[in-house]
């Protein structure tokens, strides 16, 4: 009999290895650093050391820069300031990286990136000084399932892509760093799986990051039937090529989402439909003034350029929220994710989104693209009305809204009868439909693009749509596992953009399903009373 | 007390490369230095946490301001730096 654990589900696909744990800095005693120098000196040179030996360039510039963090004068000057004022070096240590990481949190973008990283080296000191050694990745020399508490951002830049076959670790959500980094390498992970250092150590395993569940010494029946599930999906995602289509010849397009220039050029050469997500807040972040309409332009026909004659949706500015922006004006706020955010930032100062359509405009014209433009966080008829209207008289004919607000997917019918077309944001959909803040770790699960909740209102959105005729598609973390992607299918969705990673294996799946098999998964998961139970009752409809 | 004011050339302003350009040139002139942004607090420029916190975007102006023997010649090497567009081996694609 096979225990299984159940997590949740952070990158799609399956790997069967032993486990080797990772206890961080648990176990191993060292003598502890004296003062809180000594404990910066430690963390430096390890962080060194690990960087001579990083596995690839990206992952030594990430310790590089983890180095420079743990000699800062500031760091360290103010740690010492408060450990003669008579506060522990521990807690020193703790609060300054804390404040650091704060600051950097509340600007927002770029600089919000490097928030754990000071946690991390906090951390670390704080390690030094109580006499426990950081221990490194386990590097075993074999290809094995990594089982770990949670992996810091250190640990991620020295991940050996050749050894690691899957991650599994007892923290995190779908959105955590350890979730981002598998997906982005294409490893199966399951996070947030209890206990699962203790009950899996060196045991044989099979991680399903499909179902989000990890089986303990399984039994050769069950490895046989996920063996051929894996085997088939493998030798799909190598034949099937072009435009996405379920067996029975339903077209599905499959986009990818583009966030910046340099991914705009890769995913132009990727094997797709187009994009299906813009977005543009690249060129606005970090910057004390808009950029002009030239500068806007020159970006927009980079991109446009790339994709002629293909689908390119752009989602103007969104701005606000986690996403501050100091020329849009806004004041500070105490619950910015319900605040002035996304199209709301044009109601007081239309002139930003007015340029930036004009530009938009501006680089169809010179290109020959033909964006489709939509609208970010669009609550109401007369939001939607109003960005129609400004959109259409800049001479950019398609208008759609993004449905990521539950009382834009409640009166999508409504909403759609003023634009042309819709797409879902599962991400904030959840966000709002849960009452859960994506960047609160602790409520991962709440966050799953599975919760039957969202999903209902995915097909409220979808049958409103239905009834007027207007195509509505996906662009968040859901489009991208292809199990939920044939759900969505099934519910009315006719295109979904995804990280150019995954859309192989969506093309694979949908290719293998009818779509009244699809319709089918998403009567299931209407039925389901949680997150996992829909996976579940999805999978064993698929395989059906 | 020598000071300049600069406006910061780089597009990503002063995050990721150009701020560990910035911050490890600071260092290397041997003479305190600080770099404040409008009427905030002037923080260490040789501190990259420090400079990263204030979050200096692209076209903003700061202000360094150093004393003592050398403080002129440093300044002077650090307008130099934040002129420039420090990450145009990434921003020009």
């Amino acid at each position: 009999m096979t225990d299984t654990l159940v997590g949740i589900a952070a990158s799609p696909g399956l790997a069967a290895g032993p486990a080797v744990r990772h206890d961080g800095a648990a176990d191993e005693a060292v003598p502890a650093a004296e003062s809180v120098a000594e404990a910066s000196q430690r963390v430096r040179d390890d962080l060194a050391a690990r960087a001579s030996r990083a596995s690839s360039p990206e992952g030594r510039a990430i310790l590089e820069a983890l180095v420079q963090f743990a000699a800062d004068p500031e760091l360290v000057g103010g740690a010492e300031a408060m450990v003669d004022g008579g506060t522990p070096p521990v807690d020193a240590v703790r609060t300054v990286a804390a404040r650091f990481a704060e600051k950097l949190q509340s600007l927002g973008g770029y600089f919000a990136e490097r928030a754990p990283d000071v946690v991390d080296i906090g951390e670390r000191m704080v390690a030094a000084l109580e006499g426990r050694a950081v221990a490194e990745l386990p590097r075993p020399g074999y290809a094995h399932v990594l089982v770990a508490r949670d992996l810091a951002p250190a640990d991620t830049a020295t991940l050996d892509v050749t050894e690691v076959l899957a991650i599994v670790t007892e923290q995190g959500g779908p959105t955590s760093h350890t979730a981002i980094l598998a997906r982005g390498l294409g490893i199966p992970a399951v996070v947030a799986v209890r206990g699962a250092r203790d009950s899996t150590d060196g045991q044989e395993l099979i991680v399903d990051g499909d179902l989000g569940e990890v089986h303990i010494a399984p039994d050769a029946a069950l490895t046989t039937a996920l063996r051929e599930r894996e085997n088939r999906r493998r030798s799909r995602a190598r034949t099937v090529t072009g435009p996405g289509r379920t067996k029975d010849g339903e077209a599905v397009k499959l986009l990818v989402n583009v966030g910046t220039l340099s991914d705009a050029s890769a995913a132009a050469e990727a094997d797709s439909e187009g994009i299906g997500l813009f977005r543009t807040e690249f060129l606005f972040l970090a910057r004390q003034d808009e950029p002009s309409v030239d500068e806007q332009v020159e970006a927009y026909s980079h991109v446009f350029t790339r994709f002629v004659g293909r689908r390119i949706v752009v989602r103007t500015l969104d701005g606000g929220s986690d996403k501050p922006l100091p020329f849009l004006g806004l004041g500070d706020e105490e619950n910015p994710a319900l605040g002035v955010r996304g199209l709301r930032t044009a109601v007081g100062r239309p002139e930003v989104l007015e340029r930036q359509l004009v530009a938009l405009a501006s680089a169809a014209a010179r290109t020959g693209g033909q964006p489709w433009v939509m609208a970010p966080m669009v609550s109401t008829v007369a939001e939607a009305k109003w960005f129609a209207a400004q959109t259409r008289a800049a001479g950019l004919p398609t208008v759609g809204i993004m449905v990521e607000v539950p009382a834009a997917a409640l009166r999508s019918r409504q909403l759609l009868a003023e634009v042309d077309f819709a797409s879902l944001g599962t991400n904030d959909l959840a966000q709002y439909a849960l009452a859960a803040d994506r960047q609160q770790g602790e409520l991962g699960s709440l966050l799953d693009p599975w919760q039957p909740a969202v999903l209902d209102l995915v097909a409220t959105a979808c049958a409103g749509a239905a009834q007027i005729g207007r195509p509505i598609g996906v662009c968040g973390e859901a489009a991208a596992d292809p199990a939920l992607a044939a759900v969505l299918v099934g519910l009315g969705v006719r295109s979904l953009s995804m990280a150019p990673v995954a859309v192989a294996d969506v093309r694979a799946l949908l290719a293998d399903v009818d779509l009244s098999t699809c319709q089918r998964a998403a009567k299931a998961v209407a039925e389901a009373p949680s997150a996992a139970d829909a996976r579940q009752s999805v999978w064993a409809t698929l395989q059906a | 007390m020598a000071q300049r004011e600069v406006v910061v050339a780089s597009s990503v302003g002063l995050h990721a490369r150009p701020a560990t350009l910035f911050t490890q040139a600071a260092a290397g002139t041997g003479v305190p230095v600080t770099i404040a942004k409008g009427s905030d607090e002037p923080v260490n420029a040789a501190s990259i946490l420090a400079v990263l916190g204030l979050g200096v975007s692209h076209g903003e102006t700061v202000v360094l301001r150093a004393e003592g023997d050398g403080a002129d010649l440093a300044l002077d090497s650090l307008v130099e730096l934040l002129s420039q567009d420090l990450d145009a081996d990434e921003g020009s694609s």
